[in-house]
């Protein structure tokens, strides 16, 4: 009854797509103040309070201060955070408490292709904030210049694949404090344990295998790659799990999201 | 295969053995009827008899459980997009959209249409203008009132030119002004030539409005028909209210096989208008408290789907 049509999937998702860049328009200098502040947050805690405990950092073979192996990575969870928390809380209060999907389903526009644009639309966010984000980061030497501007389209990339999972859970969270419990039992320890905050080379070797399962690793990664130039693993092996990952949880967020909104 | 149309007199809606279950739940319970171009047609019924469900079913927003439904002769199952695409459905519950002003809501829902953003502006300004939100275009949706925002969900449902028009309840909670803008805006859109479903809970809305009906209860239809016919068939062109019925008029009653409701505090007589009954009541028993008046579809209503509440 409610089967995933992927034949009911056309490009008329970008007017909802563009729908959310109108109400994000709207409130565009708070979204991008956090992307703008974040990093330099970071790095000022983490390089004044952090580096005489730490040191330096061997990764890839190379000696690298503490806040450059770590910046990358910011900008990974940046792109975590910001596609995450748009298919989850944001989407939740779209379907939930606004009914504007519902107001939608009258128009002649699939469910699929209201999924759809709210991850691609979540993609699209991370990639913006990730750019303001380079802005800081280029300048002020932590990223390389042009290389780094590559991390645009790759979160755009990693967007998908955590605008995926989100969806997913929106789809089968009965209520949005429920919410917490992915974001307990999957964000944080993948916050924690993907090569973010140190890298994976370093933890046992089962929980290393562990991490290779979170796409933020993944990204993390790519980022790390982009920007400085090092990697510990294999950036096509990254970023083919990355698309399996969207393609997986794309479609299982269709079916849940589709079973939830359709009665 | 007989019963097939062509052209013309096709009818806007077919709905063929319609089930719609929910689990163990039937809300809808094997329903047939047809709408034609250009008709007004009402859906009434209480509370949880399967108005809305059977309403989002001519939409595609619910797919059936059984039967079959067809809007301009097109499978609702498989041809959803090309039979969205020439309707406009206002809904039951508020779908505007918060985040947008109220100008924005007809332009962005254009989009879903892919109508011509410039025939979608001027579009936008007429609909505003007809019903009298100009004044509020830049307004957020969350600051008007249920009136407006009931205004603001017509005109956003004709933004695409539909040829079908859904309404469900699109008058509950607004107060008489309100109620009768929207009244009038109706009878202008049937005037040029709009096919519409409306469901309400309003009788005098349905028997003003509508040109056909049906009343459904436990999502199955237990009459269907004009208003006028209805009221003849099922109470009468002429009402007597009686407060406090005496025994004599009880008696009365019973002995001339009188067409009556009899509520313990209130008698209801159904009679022919100026007719012999109604003179006998007036001057025998019509000391104070009588009500005399036209039989109206609330009768039929009150009469075939009972004076009990619904859970
Ligand atoms: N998604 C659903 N899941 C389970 N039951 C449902 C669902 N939607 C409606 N129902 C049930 O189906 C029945 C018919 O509901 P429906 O909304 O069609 O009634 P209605 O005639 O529109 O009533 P109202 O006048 O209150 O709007 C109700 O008993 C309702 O509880
Ligand atoms: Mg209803």
């Amino acid at each position: 009854m409610s089967r995933v049509h992927l034949t009911d999937i056309s490009l008329r998702f970008r007017h909802i797509w563009f729908r959310n860049l109108i109400t994000y328009h709207r409130i565009w200098k708070v979204n991008f103040l956090v992307p703008l502040l974040e990093p330099a947050f970071y790095i000022l805690a983490f390089g004044l309070g952090f580096s005489g405990l730490v040191g330096r950092v061997s990764y890839a073979g190379m000696q690298l201060e503490y806040t450059r192996f770590m910046a990358p990575a910011l900008v990974a969870t940046a792109c975590m955070w910001n596609s995450f928390f748009e298919t989850t809380y944001t989407s939740f209060v779209r379907m939930y408490y606004q009914k504007t999907f519902d107001g939608i389903l009258a128009t002649p526009v699939s469910v699929e292709e209201i999924i759809i644009a709210e991850i691609v639309w979540a993609a699209s966010k991370a990639m913006a904030a990730v750019a303001v984000m380079l802005a800081v980061l280029i300048p002020i030497g932590y990223a390389n210049f042009p290389g780094a501007l590559l991390c645009i389209p790759l979160a755009f990339m990693g967007g998908l694949a955590f605008a995926s999972i989100g969806m997913f859970f929106t789809g089968i969270v009965p209520t949005i404090d429920m919410f917490n419990l992915p974001i307990f039992l999957f964000i944080t320890p993948m916050f924690l344990f993907s090569g973010t905050f140190f890298p994976v080379s370093g933890i046992p070797d089962w929980a290393g295998i562990c991490s290779l399962a979170f796409p933020l690793y993944h990204m993390v990664e790519l980022t790390r790659f982009l920007c400085i130039g090092a990697i510990e693993s294999q950036p096509a092996f990254n970023l083919a799990y990355l698309l399996l990952f969207t393609m997986i949880f794309g479609y299982l967020a269709l079916g849940a999201m589709k079973r939830r909104l359709i009665k | 295969m007989a019963g097939i149309k062509t052209g013309k007199e096709m009818s806007i809606i077919e709905a063929r053995h319609v089930v719609k279950r929910f689990g163990q739940f039937t809300a809808v319970d094997d329903v047939s009827f047809a709408v034609e171009r250009g008709e007004f047609f009402a859906l009434l019924g209480p509370n949880g008899a399967g108005k809305t469900s059977t309403i989002r079913m001519i939409y595609g927003f619910s797919p059936l459980t059984a039967g079959r439904m067809e809007i301009f002769g097109l499978d609702i199952g498989s041809e959803w997009r090309k039979i969205r695409s020439r309707l406009g459905v206002c809904q039951q519950e508020n779908t505007l959209d918060p985040d947008l002003t109220v100008a924005q809501n007809l332009f962005i829902y254009s989009r879903y249409f892919e109508m011509d953003k410039a025939v979608a502006r001027r579009r936008a300004e007429e609909l505003l203008e007809f019903f009298a939100l100009t004044g509020k275009r830049g307004a957020k949706v969350m600051e008007l009132s249920g009136g407006l925002a009931k205004r603001l969900q017509l005109a956003r449902a004709l933004m695409a030119e539909p040829e079908l028009l859904i309404l469900d309840e699109p008058t509950t909670g607004l107060d008489p002004q309100s109620r009768h803008q929207v009244w009038d805006r109706l009878f202008e859109l049937k005037k040029r030539g709009l096919s519409m479903v409306l469901t309400t809970h309003y009788m005098d809305e349905a028997e003003n409005l509508c040109d056909r009906l049906l009343i459904m209860d436990h999502g199955r239809i237990i009459a269907e028909g004009r208003p006028q016919d209805l009221i003849i068939a099922h109470a009468a062109e002429s009402v007597i209210e009686i407060d406090g019925p005496s025994a004599e008029l009880r008696n009365y009653v019973k002995q001339h096989a009188v067409e009556h409701d009899d509520l313990g505090e209130r008698l209801i007589i159904y009679a022919e208008p100026r007719g012999e009954l109604e003179s006998q009541v007036r001057e025998k028993f019509c000391v104070e408290s009588c009500r005399f008046r036209a039989g109206n579809l609330e009768d039929v209503f009150l009469r075939l789907t009972g004076r009990g509440l619904r859970e």
